[in-house]
């Protein structure tokens, strides 16, 4: 058995991975996989921590994860193609209409 | 080959949130079928749906029940929040009837997803466990990152739109990584058992990291969600770029369910552990205040101050939501009642001032420049005069609701201990004031710069009527309000 | 404990090791005598037409967005299958529902003509 702090690090490590990417990438598109790998990292501790606990509460919270990731990056892609359409980029830095 | 059997479930807890679900679903099929024109129809069907389901509240009024194994509630706490949304949510709606045809943006969907939210919003209030609590955040956030970017081709509109859903979506990976550590911590999702599991046993070195860690998490995820600084810099870009209606519900219903759902998991999850946040929540609440009072005070665009002074208001709403946890009943059930109070006259009182702005906005015309608002006394008396109410009521000058709201926040706060964090809140207060009055003697003194045209029409000045009554009403007979507010408590705050 | 994982570093390293130790093996063994024909991309001496990478059409975009929608809305069937016959006809009922919601969803698809692909 491998300890569930390992799992717990690992999450971790790729939640910050994450978290990094979202900060410094500015393709709109490589932020939405950022932004995966963020709830991704927590759905592998959610598993470890199940998995631990003999619990199947932690593994019910993955599904809905996994529906609410996909249901944010369909709205994420279909506002990303409006922009598109009329800017023709999806580099955050260029989309910049509004000051702040 | 053990038969599973479900647990009977008390409809009452739902019902409201069934009404709404049910009627949000069944519009998207009529809008498909009600022709362009008329599209309007669908508008006033959310209307009714909405005044429907605040009415089928009323016979539940004053229990506390749960079902779904504890993952939601109905206590009065959540069923007064319950009717601030749905009032907010109509008077969203009237002040849209209008607004879509006039900047060519008029589509059914628009209203299926403004009850959407709205549902998102109560399953924040009435959620009793995170999944509940996440789904909510997820339901309200999807369906307004939609409606941000609602006014395309606009590219303003989109743009904020983007915004919004990046941020957004990067709010909900600390909510659900955080939602895992605790989950970890403690092995429960529901709040009440994570409460109990607090309070009984002191955690292992190991799980007490994941606790603290994972509630960091959480609370900086909903930190996004209230705009508290310094998670707030979305919110000024994302107020101006939205159409105004969505703006003002942003402004009042998101931050609402967001306070909903941050005191219900602070004081019922977290409630033991108050020694812990306060400081590092007031740390916050300082930082609120300042700058989202100090970012106001350097707007000239009004639509990017009211997005300030959101912040603002947030700050002061932190304050009894420190008070709503500090131990020992009375202190803890005054600050919750502080916050209920605050949100009601803030709601009332935002949705005035972004009413006038949708009265002054022009197609295509989209500055919001303090100067519009030069000599709007002798053009149009009577928006001057409601635009000047809500600024004094936000600003928090008797006898308007923003007083009351402000006077019950300060006192809970002081009563928990917070003695320099009032002295804070009252200062800043005064900063508010310069921004707001600065406003007002624009509208009454100065010359018309140039004509700026205002149109209202009658679903806009019901909207504003609701409004501006319910401030004065508050402001004036402030008993009836606080009374309700003081039936509105947290069942475990009240003792199960 | 971790020593049980020990074969599988042990794997790992061999694996690198054969990897790198070929392509440094081919590297520096092989003759290299480049021209301008083998540097192309396609060394079978077909000329490059246009650009590797071909646009395709937005409504690419819709549909792959529907699909993963309804493919993801469906992992909630799964659970369900492992235990429909202990549910009995209540846990029938609440997959109705959820049913019914995906079904409104498809019909408003359906109507606003997302499914059609001219």
């Amino acid at each position: 058995m491998v300890p569930t702090s390992y799992y717990v690090l690992l999450s971790a490590v790729l939640f910050i991975l994450g978290v990094i990417g979202v900060v410094t990438r500015r393709n709109a598109l490589v932020l939405f996989m950022s932004v995966e790998l963020m709830l991704n990292s927590a759905n592998l501790a959610l598993v470890a921590f199940a998995a631990a606990r003999q619990d199947v509460a932690g593994q019910i919270v993955v599904f809905f994860v996994i529906v609410v990731a996909a249901a944010e990056v369909a709205v994420g892609l279909a506002l990303l193609v409006a922009i598109f359409r009329s800017k023709r980029t999806t580099d955050v830095d260029e989309i910049h209409a509004l000051r702040g | 080959m053990t038969e599973i059997t479900i647990p009977p479930i008390d409809w009452r807890v739902a019902t409201q949130l069934c009404i709404i679900f049910g009627w949000a679903s069944v519009l998207l099929i009529i809008a498909l079928f009600v022709p362009r024109s008329r599209i309007r129809v669908v508008g006033y069907l959310a209307i009714a749906g909405l005044v429907v389901a605040a009415g089928a509240g009323i016979p539940f009024w004053g229990g506390s029940a749960e079902t779904f194994g504890g993952m939601l509630r109905l206590d009065t706490y959540s069923m007064m929040l319950n009717w601030l949304f749905l009032a907010a949510a109509a008077v969203v709606i009237a002040y849209s009837l209008n607004y879509l045809p006039k900047h060519g943006i008029e589509h059914g969907e628009y209203y299926v997803l403004v009850l959407f939210a709205t549902a998102g919003m109560m399953l924040l209030a009435q959620g009793g466990d995170l999944i509940v609590l996440f789904l909510g955040l997820e339901l309200l956030s999807l369906t307004l990152y939609v409606l941000t970017g609602f006014a395309y081709p606009r590219e303003t509109s989109e743009e904020s739109g983007m915004k919004y859903l990046l941020t957004g979506a990067f709010a909900g990976g600390f909510i659900v990584f955080g939602i895992a550590l605790i989950y970890g911590a403690t092995g429960s999702l529901n709040l009440a058992a994570i409460g109990d599991t607090l309070a009984r046993a002191a955690l292992a070195a190991e799980d007490r990291t994941y606790l603290y860690a994972g509630a960091a998490l959480i609370v900086t995820g909903f930190g996004y969600k209230i705009a508290m600084a310094p998670f707030h810099m979305w919110a000024p870009d994302v107020y101006e770029g939205a159409p105004t209606p969505v703006a003002a519900f942003l402004s009042v219903g998101s931050k609402a369910a967001g306070f909903a759902a941050l005191v219900r998991f602070l004081v019922e999850a977290m409630g033991s552990q108050w020694p812990v946040w306060a400081p590092a929540l007031a740390t916050l609440a300082i930082a609120t205040l300042l700058l989202g009072n100090i970012g106001a005070l350097i707007q000239n665009n009004v639509k990017r101050m009211l997005a300030y002074s959101s912040v603002g208001h947030a700050g002061y709403m932190l304050l009894g939501v420190l008070a709503a946890g500090a131990p020992g009943g009375m202190a803890g059930q005054r600050g919750v009642e502080a916050v209920l109070l605050y949100l009601l006259a803030y709601m009332l009182t935002n949705l005035g001032a972004f009413g006038v702005l949708i009265a002054l906005e022009q197609r295509g015309e989209l500055t919001w420049d303090i100067n519009q608002f030069a000599g709007l006394w002798a053009r149009r008396p009577l928006l001057a005069s409601a635009m000047a109410i809500c600024l004094l009521s936000l600003a928090g000058v008797p006898p308007t609701a923003g007083f009351w709201g402000k006077f019950y926040v300060f006192t809970a706060a002081w009563q928990a201990g917070f003695g320099w964090l009032t002295i804070i809140g009252i200062l800043t207060a005064a900063i508010a004031a310069f921004y707001y009055v600065r406003i007002v003697v624009q509208m009454f003194t100065a010359e018309p710069s140039r004509e700026t045209p205002a149109e209202t029409d009658p679903a806009l000045r019901a909207g504003l009527v609701i409004a501006i009554a319910g401030i004065l009403v508050l402001g004036f007979m402030p008993a009836p309000a606080i009374d309700l507010v003081q039936r509105s408590v947290l069942a475990t705050v009240g003792g199960q | 404990m971790l020593a049980d994982y020990l074969p599988i570093l042990v794997m790992l390293l061999v694996a690198l090791f054969v990897a790198v130790f070929v392509i440094v093996l081919s590297r520096y063994l092989g003759p290299q005598r480049p021209t301008r024909r083998k540097l192309m991309p396609y060394e079978s001496g077909m000329e490059p037409i246009g650009p590797g990478q071909r646009r395709f059409p937005v409504k690419f975009n819709l549909v792959a967005m529907l699909f993963i929608l309804f493919d993801i809305e469906v992992i909630f069937l799964f659970p369900y299958a492992l235990v429909y016959k202990q549910l009995g006809v209540p846990g029938l009922a609440a997959m109705g529902v959820f049913f019914v919601v995906l079904v409104i969803g498809m019909i408003y698809e359906w109507r606003r003509g997302a499914l059609e692909w001219e």
